[in-house]
């Protein structure tokens, strides 16, 4: 029963493009599968505790690795997509490696990605010989100019964007649900928990959060890799600056993420309610949706800290019954 | 050229000054971190408030200046101990990454009121600060004026919590918080109180920034990771240390900026931060007991 219903909404997510809806729309699909795709990298590791507060740093590097190969080499993004992701891994691995290795968690962690994060804007905006500093950069134009460029992954229909979009998000719903049936799922819980515990079991302390960083580096770099082919503009700010980290952190909040459809939610939750309050509000009052924004998210935080889905979770099991999963709600011996 | 260069030596003496306006900055950060274990991520953004509160109070609302800095104390203060009624009491005892999560929040809800309020434009008070000269080197007054408050303000809470009744209780809750609760001190009433005190270093630091730097409201950005930085590289909860850090911090900088470029130097910063809270994280100056 459940997978007729996936393959149906499987289905209808590939004609949705062909439907009538207007540019605007499908933009606004676009960048929540993009989020939604780049919230479930996030939470790969949000969830198991490793709050990561320097995720932009992946994306930024990605995103402009993919860029400055195109526009110094002329090597295709397809290429770019590869050496892009590969450094991201890297990027994490050198981050991850000793942050495990040493033991670093909880808040110092989050100030190491902090601090990551900035390193990555800070190294883009030095770099402005090739990068364009903080005015950021365009990929270079295909010539001569197509409707459809297979090669650069530049099109003038927003249609193969989100189609890539919607590959990288349902990619990363599987690399999800991998994660969560591996053996990893129970060795992270169990760190999450109480870390000298689980190495005393035997649990590869190091080598489990490792993995899960490394996945999460990779995909979120693939997710700076969109961005940027979708906007066709790199910016270090908006790429990799902290208020882009901390976004991706809040919409995976907002709608759960302990719970695979939770970022996606959270993504759709946060976009609509954006976009609705900007066209409600206009430019007469610019800054009120995001002040409301940020004063749900502080609500949500306290409240709701399994987010909406986890929420409705909780109450649709109570409801029918059934026990709830005892979900992480405890706090950690430290 | 030499040992002895002119603007190398200018770099250092300007590097020692804008280390006064990080130390002023870390300040209330660090009483907040030790005593409360909260990392207020907004607190930079409680700085940005106090800026704007000494602008509307000067050039909207044309009040001299000597009534508009107190205020600016007094006000984020205030807005310190709402920070810590509303936000990180209903989750004190949450999960660590919670309250700095809500904090976070705090982050956006701030920037963003600001724009709303005051828009996104770049302001100033209008006042320009002169710039000392002794044998050609140039100093900036305003990181003088700096440097010193950053000095009287440590100095201040030093004798804040080593001087005064609520000052003790307050060490002692950020050696041991639980036992100190069972030794009939309450301590509501003294997280209450850090976070008034530490909100007031936010709005001192307000004051001198508002005279070197234009406010918007994403000013926030520019020094606050710098400011966690400091904190942690100097110890958390570790005045002293916070002290000393931030002008090494500052040093790197001015430094860094004077033989390669700001931006390469504050990626020295930031690497030589993730190093060290690789090899030492209790922070380079260890707290002593």
């Amino acid at each position: 029963m459940k997978r007729y219903l996936l393959a149906a909404g499987l289905g209808f997510m590939v004609i949705l493009p062909f439907l009538p809806i207007s540019i605007y729309y499908l933009h606004l699909l676009i960048l929540t599968l993009i989020w939604a795709f780049i919230g479930t990298s996030w939470s790969l590791m949000g969830k198991f505790r490793l709050v990561s507060l320097g995720h932009g740093a992946f994306m930024g590097v990605a995103g402009y690795t993919t860029a400055l190969l195109w526009n110094q080499f002329h090597i295709t993004p397809w290429l770019g997509i590869l050496a892009g992701i590969a450094i991201s891994v890297l990027l994490g691995f050198l981050i991850g490696y000793p942050s495990f290795r040493f033991r670093v968690v909880g808040h110092y962690f989050a100030l190491v990605t902090l601090a990551l994060g900035e390193v990555v804007r800070f190294s883009i905006i030095a770099a402005r010989e090739i990068t364009g500093g903080s005015l950021g950069m365009t990929p270079e134009r295909v010539q001569p100019p197509t409707e459809v460029s297979w090669l650069a992954l530049q099109f003038t229909s927003k249609r193969y964007y989100y189609f890539l979009a919607l590959a990288c998000w349902v990619g990363g719903l599987l690399v999800w649900r991998w994660v969560n049936r591996s053996m990893s799922r129970p060795a992270l819980e169990a760190i999450g928990e109480d870390e000298i515990a689980s190495a005393s079991i035997g649990i590869n302390v190091t080598a489990q959060k490792l993995k899960v960083t490394l996945i999460s580096a990779g995909m979120t770099g693939m997710g700076g890799i969109l961005l940027g082919l979708y906007n066709q503009y790199l910016n270090p700010n908006t790429l990799s600056g902290i208020g882009i980290s901390l976004e991706i952190v809040f919409l995976s909040i907002v709608g759960g993420m302990y719970s695979a459809p939770g970022p996606t939610i959270g993504a759709i939750l946060t976009i609509v309610f954006r976009e609705t309050l900007r066209t409600y509000f206009g430019v007469s009052l610019a800054g009120m949706a995001e002040t409301i924004y940020g004063l749900l998210l502080i609500l949500f935080i306290i409240f709701m800290p399994r987010g909406i889905y986890g929420f409705l979770e909780t109450r649709f099991q109570q409801y029918f019954n059934t026990p709830a999963d005892p979900k992480p709600e405890t706090v950690p011996t430290s | 050229m030499g040992i002895f260069d002119f603007f190398l030596l200018e770099a250092i003496i300007n590097g020692i000054l804008f280390g006064g306006v990080l130390a002023l900055l870390a300040l209330g950060l660090n009483l907040v971190f030790g005593v409360i274990d909260v990392i207020w991520i907004c607190y930079a953004e409680l700085v940005m408030m106090g800026m704007y509160v000494i602008f509307t109070l000067h050039s909207t609302w044309g009040l001299p200046l000597y009534v508009a800095a107190p205020a600016s104390i007094v006000g984020v203060g205030l807005l310190g101990v709402a920070v810590h009624l509303f936000v990180i009491s209903p989750i004190l005892d949450s999960q660590p990454i919670n309250q700095l999560l809500a904090t976070g929040g705090l982050l956006f809800f701030l920037q963003s009121f600001a724009t709303l309020v005051f828009g996104a434009d770049f302001r100033n008070l209008g006042i320009s600060l002169p710039i000392l000269e002794f044998y050609e080197l140039y100093i900036s007054f305003s990181r003088l004026l700096s440097f010193g408050a950053a000095l009287l303000g440590m100095i201040g809470l030093y004798l804040f919590l080593t001087r005064t009744f609520i000052g003790t209780a307050i060490r002692a809750v950020a050696q041991d918080r639980e036992i100190m609760g069972l030794m009939g001190v309450n301590t509501k009433k003294v997280y209450l109180i850090t976070s008034a005190v530490g909100g007031s270093m936010a709005g001192l630091a307000a004051i001198l920034l508002v005279l070197q730097q234009d406010i918007h409201p994403f000013i926030g950005l520019t020094f606050g990771p710098i400011t966690f930085m400091i904190c942690v590289l100097g110890g958390l909860g570790n005045l002293i240390g916070g002290f000393m850090a931030a002008f090494i911090f500052s040093q790197i900088i001015s430094i860094g900026s004077f033989y390669v470029s700001t931006e390469l130097s504050y990626v020295i910063a930031f690497i030589l931060f993730i190093v060290m809270i690789f090899i030492k994280p209790e922070g380079i100056f260890k707290r002593s007991q």
